[in-house]
């Protein structure tokens, strides 16, 4: 699960990882003059004149794609806060379709001195945690991991004693930090950060850039969280940080009626029971020539209700020209997903091909209840056969 | 022969008197294991009753009381996400030799800790989490999986994923093709056995021929696992990697399923195999007839 900068930020200074001062501003009515209002806030508390802009999307590389604006004084911030709010921004996260801005931050600006990389995440291969940090901050780290490996430096911390001060030291001294003062500022700032990391169950936190101002503070300039969903049940407080236009709305239905969705860009919806089945059933579509419009597990213990849901998801997207339900019964039962099918197909009245695969648990039940249901469904004995088949009848669909 | 588990394995289902335990307990002793207790903390002394009809077993509150009254040598757990790392942790120092995790949904962080647990000692072996479980057809069933797609023979099988396991099992079936054992090892980011570990019993296994590792994007374990393949297996394996089509950056269904920063894709996966002599299936339907072509079927 992704928050924003600002949410993000919020949670570093309850760690006690200094960032800039800032203000939200989270509608888009009178947005220019309540940017104005903040930045002046800030002005006032800090003396200085610069503050940023910044648009609040859940995806990175905004500074290039104009979603940051450094200005000076109220009145730029206003014209700044007016330009981003509803401007859509495309970047490399985000998709050639991009993000509309709903929301913004505006930060104190900062002296700037220099520019830090630093990022807690799993290392699954250790299978550990691991703090990697690099000089080279506010760039692709991705590049410089590929190109310039030497210019990272990893500590990997152990779960029974924490990050340990050697290693603090360790990466300090790898960034070449000058003096008690940064050395100090660091190593209480990743102390904070690696204990973050582990209590407010993250998959991800980055700084980038982390930043040393001129008179030797080190500050989070950018925040960047991913929480492993899985922790869900022990931070009630994570519903306040959803925000709701971030997620498509048929992920956003998927998910409350227990479903594991992703739309994609193909024509063949695809409903399947666990995710490496789904995955590979949309790699089969692929291979006989189609394009999977989306991923979806229904899950182990499926009901009915779940199936019509799933189904009505997958039909919300236009370029569905054809259904591909794929099910190795094993918990679920085949008879069980052959009702499901079959009420969702008369209640939703489906007018695009539909071809049926079922094997495991049941299966000659489920293959008889289809047969008898008099429905237009075709069925299919293995998943390369199905595939094969909805292809064709999507392709001919289209053609017609 | 076989791996892990076999006629002779004792079993304790710890979550056993809520809905998914007592269900798969009672579809687990059906197949024929030896289920000789559950654990469920506060409902010591009561009987468990398969919901079949055939068998009951007692129920103890703690895993060591149960391993010490009946003599168990194997855990399967079925408690939900927020209690799971504690029973995990509560098998280990009972010393059960086998702990199968079914549980999907366990915090990272809390595997972490079990992780660092399990690596400062050596009874205990982990299967899982977010895994089907583990079985010997015609021996032992410890898991989810529909037992009567399995038949007794000489193909190993080593899984991410559950219900890609169940179309390799079947379709090995279907060819007349049995199998030693099939492992699920889940799909998390951080796990209790990972390929080589199996891979490496697979070596030992006199009885196992040849082994399918089905495999999925996210992690390196596949690289590494071939590698390792390179290196040290004999066998002839037969390979399925799910999610050449997945989406970069997006989570598919599996916890540790995801392509991010341009690692762990798909291809980099099925090249890695290859370049072990690993003969990668084109599609999951293929599994079972690749295996075949590989054993001189």
């Amino acid at each position: 699960m992704n928050i924003h900068e600002y949410q993000a930020k919020a949670i570093f200074r309850k760690h006690g990882i200094p960032t800039p001062k800032g203000i939200p501003v989270l509608d888009k009515e009178g947005v220019g003059d309540k940017a104005a209002a903040a930045a002046k806030q800030l002005i006032d508390e800090t003396g200085n004149q610069v503050v940023v802009v910044k648009a609040q999307i859940h995806a990175g590389g905004r500074g290039k794609a104009g979603g940051v604006k450094v200005v000076k004084g109220a009145d730029a911030a206003k014209s700044a806060a007016e330009e981003l709010m509803g401007k859509t921004l495309v970047t490399p996260q985000t998709g050639a379709e991009g993000k509309e801005v709903g929301r913004l931050y505006v930060e104190q600006g900062l002296d700037i001195a220099r520019e830090i990389y630093l990022a807690m995440t799993i290392d699954r291969e250790k299978r550990r945690p691991v703090i990697m940090c690099s000089s080279e901050g506010g760039v692709d780290i991705e590049e410089v991991a590929e190109k310039h490996p030497e210019k990272i430096f990893k500590v990997w911390v152990d779960p029974a004693v924490g990050l340990m001060p050697y290693q603090m030291r360790q990466l300090a001294f790898g960034l070449k930090l000058e003096g008690k003062a940064q050395m100090k500022g660091f190593s209480k700032l990743v102390g904070a950060l690696s204990k973050l990391f582990i209590e407010e169950d993250c998959s991800i936190a980055e700084i980038n850039p982390l930043v040393v101002t001129g008179d030797d503070q080190v500050v989070a300039l950018d925040a960047k969280i991913n929480f492993d969903s899985n922790g869900s049940f022990r931070h009630k407080e994570w519903a306040e940080l959803e925000d709701a236009s971030e997620t498509a709305d048929t992920e956003a239905r998927a998910q409350d009626a227990g479903l594991s969705y992703i739309q994609l860009d193909g024509n063949i919806g695809c409903l399947v029971n666990g995710a490496g089945l789904a995955m590979s059933t949309m790699d089969t579509i692929q291979h006989f020539g189609g394009q999977p419009a989306n991923f979806l597990d229904v899950g182990g213990g499926a009901t009915q209700e779940a199936v019509t849901t799933a189904f009505e998801i997958i039909l919300t997207s236009k370029e569905v020209q054809g259904i591909f339900v794929n099910i190795f019964g094993g918990i679920m039962k085949c008879d069980i997903i052959a009702h499901g099918v079959i009420e969702a197909t008369k209640k939703l009245g489906l007018k695009v091909p539909l071809v049926v695969r079922l094997a495991g648990t049941n299966v000659e039940e489920g293959k008889r209840l289809l047969k008898e249901s008099g429905l237009d469904i075709t069925p299919a004995d293995t998943m390369a056969d199905g595939a094969k088949m909805i292809v064709e009848l999507a392709a001919a669909r289209a053609n017609a | 022969m076989a791996i892990l588990v076999d006629s002779n394995t004792k079993l304790i289902v710890q979550g056993i008197t809520g809905s998914a335990g007592t269900f798969h307990a009672g579809q687990c002793m059906d197949y024929g294991t030896q289920l000789v207790a559950g654990v469920t903390p506060g409902r010591g002394g009561q009987t468990w009753k398969n919901p079949s009809g055939k068998g009951e077993a007692p129920v103890y509150d703690t895993v060591v009381e149960a391993k010490t009254q009946t003599g168990a040598n194997a855990s399967v757990i079925f408690v939900p996400p927020p209690f799971a790392a504690d029973a995990i942790l509560e098998a280990v120092d009972a010393e059960i030799e086998l702990v199968v995790v079914i549980t999907e949904g366990i915090p990272v962080v809390d595997m972490l800790k079990v992780r660092r647990v399990l690596d400062s000692q050596s009874k205990t072996r982990v299967i899982g989490p977010n895994c089907p479980g583990v079985i010997t057809p015609d021996q032992c069933k410890i898991g989810i999986m529909p037992g009567h797609i399995h038949m007794p023979g000489n193909v190993g099988v080593v899984s991410k994923s559950g219900t890609l396991t169940y179309e390799a099992v079947g379709q090995l079936t279907a060819l007349n093709m049995g199998q030693t054992s099939a492992i699920g090892i889940g799909g998390d980011p951080i796990n209790g056995t990972g390929f080589i570990e199996i891979l490496e019993m697979f070596q030992e296994d006199d009885a196992t021929e040849g082994v399918i590792l089905i495999g999925e994007i996210g992690g390196a374990a596949e690289e590494e696992a071939a590698a390792w393949i390179k290196e040290n297996f004999t066998k002839p394996v037969a390979g399925f990697i799910a999610g050449r089509t997945a989406p970069p950056g997006k989570r598919m269904g599996h916890a540790g399923a995801i392509v991010s920063g341009g690692k762990g894709t798909a291809k980099a996966k099925i090249e890695a195999l290859e370049d072990a002599g690993v003969k990668v299936a084109p599609t999951p339907s293929d599994m079972g007839t690749t295996m075949k072509s590989l054993l001189g079927g």
